[in-house]
């Protein structure tokens, strides 16, 4: 089979290159975009499709054990939503929480091929990448939870801020992250340490230590930033889902000092109103603040109406949600590194709560200036499943869809917020952007959101459709790394995938300041913790970038 | 041949869930024999040190010597030919060969099942109804003040446990080990391990539920009368005050062995038993945690839920997977005679199933894979022998807390890993039903 595949008469959407829906000949040979290819070469008519890189997922939750404790703990989301083995294609299960393989086939069925796990505290990391190596067609990497890291925290409250640099770069190492991920700064201690307490202002003591949960913020967003990692700081940020955050959430964006960083699904994290009361929105202010403040960009977490499943590392937060619905609950701490809450969840319209958080990721959306910087996600599966993107992408493409939705929620919410003032409609190369080229660019991943020479095959055609859900939800063809797994709307072949992590050097001296650590805190030997090479064959190490 | 002896550090120990990984390990010279195994407990040194790699065939069929080849080719058939066929075992072996396992299933429309459906499986169904406040080991050795054992006996079956984990280190939060914890053991009888306990509470057999059920209520601040002592044996005073200390504490766990989710109440005994943990969350921070007894059946939870959405018990005869103890359970499987092929893979159930079931095992074929002969590889039309994980292959492993490991081998076996001689299987059967196998071989 020839590797050389050209698509022609496609209405093509590349926004990294400034491509705005011309039709355009895209030529793939050995996995990548090239200039031109033998005139033989297979073809795809592509009249009346449209074409765009393959989509990135910037922050979901699909590899891990949580996420396999969630799998585990719902055996009712999965009996009526079942993925049948298609030949070579694996069977799975689905829900809000798809075994593995579905996971992969799901999202590339949806034209997504690239996805990011966002909460892995290092000693899961192994878990991590077995489940990873099990998700097929897409590539993939995780973010490493070190915000709760009690060495970490040990080494800043002394002022070692060098040897923190070097401890952060090791951990990344160790564990084959991508990038760093902070989860409610400060919270784990007193979730663990205090009856299930928690911190609630960013410049409060945490318990155990000379720290605030500023100072702590403040460190890893300078040491992403020094160590020119490709993607900055991923927070998220503290007292998530409560009333009046808002102001945390600003207060966390300000502590940047116009460094670059990223605050992941925002939208649970734009409330007013006080504490223990009903929220507000406060879309407009936290879209002030970022379109003012180009050194931030952020993914909005939308709310979707239905089946959910909360998975976070903010244990504190699952224990209250739990307490509100007293459904079945878990809670799974790991040593020194992390706390984690699951819950099953469903938004419902009628619900004050949900549909105002529904309105207010709209708001995010279509308030953005910059949609470079405001990109789509659910926090799968937080808000919704990644499958509700088609139905996303359509709420911000048509306006008049947008209102009959919002009419079948809770009215006392919707009006309460400015979303039935927002006339603005996205268009297919702002969707492109906001799905595809922004993630890709704030992830630093070079080869991937774009159809320019050089870049990834990653390629996806969609029939041109009035309705965008119906579009969205069934990619008629989709190139991985240059090879078909959907071929005119049929599976055709298997892939497997990368993991994508980051190698930021270090001064080895750090191991011998980590090592006494692991003697006193952990139960697993130092020397059985770092991840080795095997586990990450069918890897690709992104490149740091030197900021000196 | 090296001509002295090898160490090998940080060396694993598959032989319970507890998974220690501190072991020294020193091979003889022969490269053939671990005449060391520092650190290890008294089952970790039986394991290691009297492993041997015996002169046995590869592989048998119908009883006679065969090369690997046609063995696999054997099995194949065998599972072709199968309109039921059951995989069964996999708690110790490695992740790798468990997803080979469960590929086959699914290539096979077969049914797959783990030694967890007659250990722990109640336990998952308890965790699938009200789930579960748990931790990674090291978060209770270094934080847990309260720590009780329900219906387990760890100084035998897990004799490191208290030692690494739960009893006696010390940590910066705990400096005084032991001193500083409460130990609380609940148990029909007295063991080893209720000796070392400041609390022992010793309950009538079969009253775990109600025992759980009357605690709750205490938690909650409901009256209880004092019949609970007829019939727990535990008067009401003393469990008014453990319960007080259990709200008091800092840090509480709770584990819990097959005394709960193997007698009377299974799944309903844990149910009360990981509510009752999440009820104490109300006043103070309590964890749960099945102190789970194969070397690697925390992975064969893991493998087979990450691949089907269930942790065992799972059919895919409609060719998708479907769960439901009891119907998809081996022991249930074979006890009805309903799989007409069987793999067993590092178990042994002709030895400790029921009459009914063994009776159905001897009347179909099976395919066994395990270093040494069984009970049940006496019956198999197709047995190999394989190597053994941890001391002679490499892999990943699950903790009882599911914390990962990556093995770290002793010295090369003759014989084929789990891995390798599944991987065969499955890429034959994919052959002889058309399929194309699905992902590149692991590097």
């Amino acid at each position: 089979m020839s590797s050389a595949i050209r698509i022609k008469n496609g209405k093509v959407y590349d926004p990294l290159n400034g491509i705005d829906g011309e039709i355009k000949e895209i030529c793939v040979q050995d996995g990548k975009i090239v200039d031109s290819i033998p005139d033989d070469s297979p073809c795809i008519d592509a009249h009346g499709m449209v074409v765009l890189p393959g989509g990135v997922d910037i922050h979901c939750h699909i590899a891990g054990h949580k996420v396999n404790l969630a799998r585990k703990f719902q055996p009712e989301s999965k009996r009526h939503d079942v993925s049948p083995r298609v030949n070579e294609l694996r069977s799975g299960t689905g829900g809000s929480v798809p075994s593995t393989f579905t996971t992969g086939y799901r999202y590339a069925t949806l034209g997504y091929t690239t996805a990011m796990e966002a909460a892995v505290p290092p000693l899961g990391a192994r878990h991590t990448i077995e489940e990873l190596h099990d998700t097929p067609v897409i590539d993939k990497g995780f973010y490493i939870l070190l915000a709760n890291n009690v060495c970490l925290n040990q080494l800043l409250e002394k002022g070692r801020m060098a040897e923190f640099k070097e401890a952060v770069a090791w951990w990344l190492n160790a564990a084959k992250g991508y990038g760093v991920k902070l989860v409610n700064p400060g919270g784990d201690e007193p979730w663990k340490g205090n009856r299930n307490s928690n911190v609630h202002n960013l410049d409060e003591q945490i318990r155990g230590f000379d720290l605030t949960p500023r100072k702590i913020i403040k460190a890893l967003i300078d040491t992403t930033n020094d160590l020119g990692l490709p993607h900055p700081a991923h927070i998220h940020c503290n007292n998530l889902g409560h009333s009046g955050n808002y102001t945390t959430t600003i207060e966390t964006m300000k502590t940047a000092e116009g460094r670059r960083v990223h605050i992941t699904h925002i939208q649970f994290h734009s409330y007013g109103g006080e504490v223990g009361k009903n929220p507000t929105s406060k879309a407009k202010e936290i879209s002030d603040f970022i379109n003012n403040n180009p050194n931030v960009s952020a993914d909005v977490g939308q709310v979707m109406f239905g089946d959910a499943t909360i998975m976070t590392g903010d244990a504190p937060l699952t224990w209250q949600l739990r307490n509100m619905t007293n459904k079945k609950w878990i809670n799974a701490d790991t040593e020194c590194e992390s706390g984690c809450g699951i819950l099953p969840f469903s938004y419902q319209e009628h619900i004050y709560t949900h549909a105002l958080q529904w309105a207010i990721g709209l708001e995010l959306f279509l308030m953005a200036k910059d949609p470079w910087r405001m990109v789509l996600s659910t926090d799968h599966p937080n808000g919704g499943s990644f499958m509700n993107y088609p139905k996303l992408i359509r709420l911000l493409m048509d306006k008049q869809f947008r209102k009959e939705q919002a009419a079948l929620a809770n009215q006392k919410a919707i009006n309460s917020t400015s979303l039935l003032d927002l006339e603005r409609e996205m268009s297919m190369y702002e969707i492109a952007i906001i799905s595809r080229a922004a993630p890709a660019k704030l992830l630093g991943l070079d080869n991937k959101g774009h159809l320019g020479v050089g870049g990834d095959a990653d390629i996806t055609l969609y029939d041109d459709q009035e309705d965008k859900e119906a579009m969205f939800n069934a990619a008629r063809y989709v190139i991985k790394g240059g090879r078909f797994f959907i071929k005119d709307y049929e599976f055709c072949s298997d892939y497997q995938g990368r993991i994508l992590h980051v190698e930021p050097e270090y001064d080895r001296a750090i191991t011998q300041k980590i090592k006494p650590f692991f003697e006193d805190y952990y139960t697993i030997q130092f020397e059985n913790y770092s991840i080795d090479d095997s586990y990450v064959h069918d890897g690709e190490v992104v490149p740091t970038k030197s900021l000196s | 041949m090296s001509g002295s002896s090898k160490v090998i550090e940080n060396a694993i120990c598959t032989f319970c869930g507890c998974v220690c990984d501190d072991i020294e390990l020193t091979v003889d010279s022969g490269g053939k024999h671990i005449t060391q195994a520092k650190n290890a407990c008294v089952l970790g040194k039986a394991w290691f040190l009297e492993h041997k790699v015996e002169d046995f065939p590869v592989a048998l069929i119908d009883g006679k010597e065969a090369s690997l080849e046609e063995a696999v080719d054997a099995a194949a058939e065998v599972f072709v030919n199968a309109k039921f066929p059951t995989i069964y075992g996999l708690s110790d072996t490695t992740c790798e060969a468990q997803k080979q396992a469960v590929a086959i299933a699914d290539y096979l429309n077969g049914n797959i099942d783990t030694t967890t459906s007659v250990c722990h499986g109640p336990t998952g169904m308890a965790f699938q109804g009200v789930g579960e406040s748990t931790a990674s080991l090291g978060e209770i050795k270094n934080r847990a003040d309260f720590v009780m054992y329900w219906g387990g006996n760890p100084a035998e079956a897990h004799p490191r446990h208290f030692e690494r984990y739960a009893v006696n280190p010390k940590s910066p939060w705990m400096p005084n080990g032991k001193e500083d914890r409460t130990i609380a053991m609940v148990d029909i009888r007295p063991t080893q391990s209720s000796m070392i306990a400041d609390i022992f509470l010793q309950i009538k057999p079969g009253s775990d539920f109600e025992l759980l059920w009357a605690m709750r209520a205490l938690v909650k601040g409901r009256a209880l009368d004092r019949s609970v002592e007829e019939r727990t044996g535990i008067s009401l005073d003393r469990l008014e005050a453990l319960v007080q200390q259990m709200k008091d504490c800092q840090f509480g766990v709770l584990f819990f062995g097959m005394g709960l989710t193997m007698t009377r109440g299974r799944h309903f005994n844990v149910g009360a038993l990981l509510q009752l943990v999440t009820d104490l969350n109300d006043f103070t921070h309590f964890v749960s945690m099945p102190t789970r007894g194969h070397g690697n059946v925390t992975g064969a939870d893991n493998v087979v839920a990450w691949q089907t959405g269930y942790n065992f018990g799972v059919n895919f005869n409609r060719g998708y997977p479907r769960f439901n103890p009891g119907e998809f359970t081996t022991a249930d499987v074979l006890g009805r005679g309903e799989a007409d092929a069987l793999c067993v893979i590092a178990s042994d159930p002709g030895s400790n199933f029921s009459a009914k079931a063994i009776e159905h095992i001897k009347s179909i074929p099976v395919i066994t894979l395990d270093p040494k002969p069984t009970v049940t590889s006496q019956h198999a039309k197709v047995a190999f022998t394989t190597a053994t994980y941890g001391i002679n292959v490499p892999g990943t492993v699950y903790r009882m807390d599911n914390v990962p490991l990556s093995l770290r081998p002793a010295f090369d076996s003759p014989f084929p890993s789990d891995e390798k001689v599944l991987r065969a299987i499955k890429e034959r059967i994919c052959e002889l039903r058309g399929i194309t196998p699905n992902h590149k071989p692991a590097a």
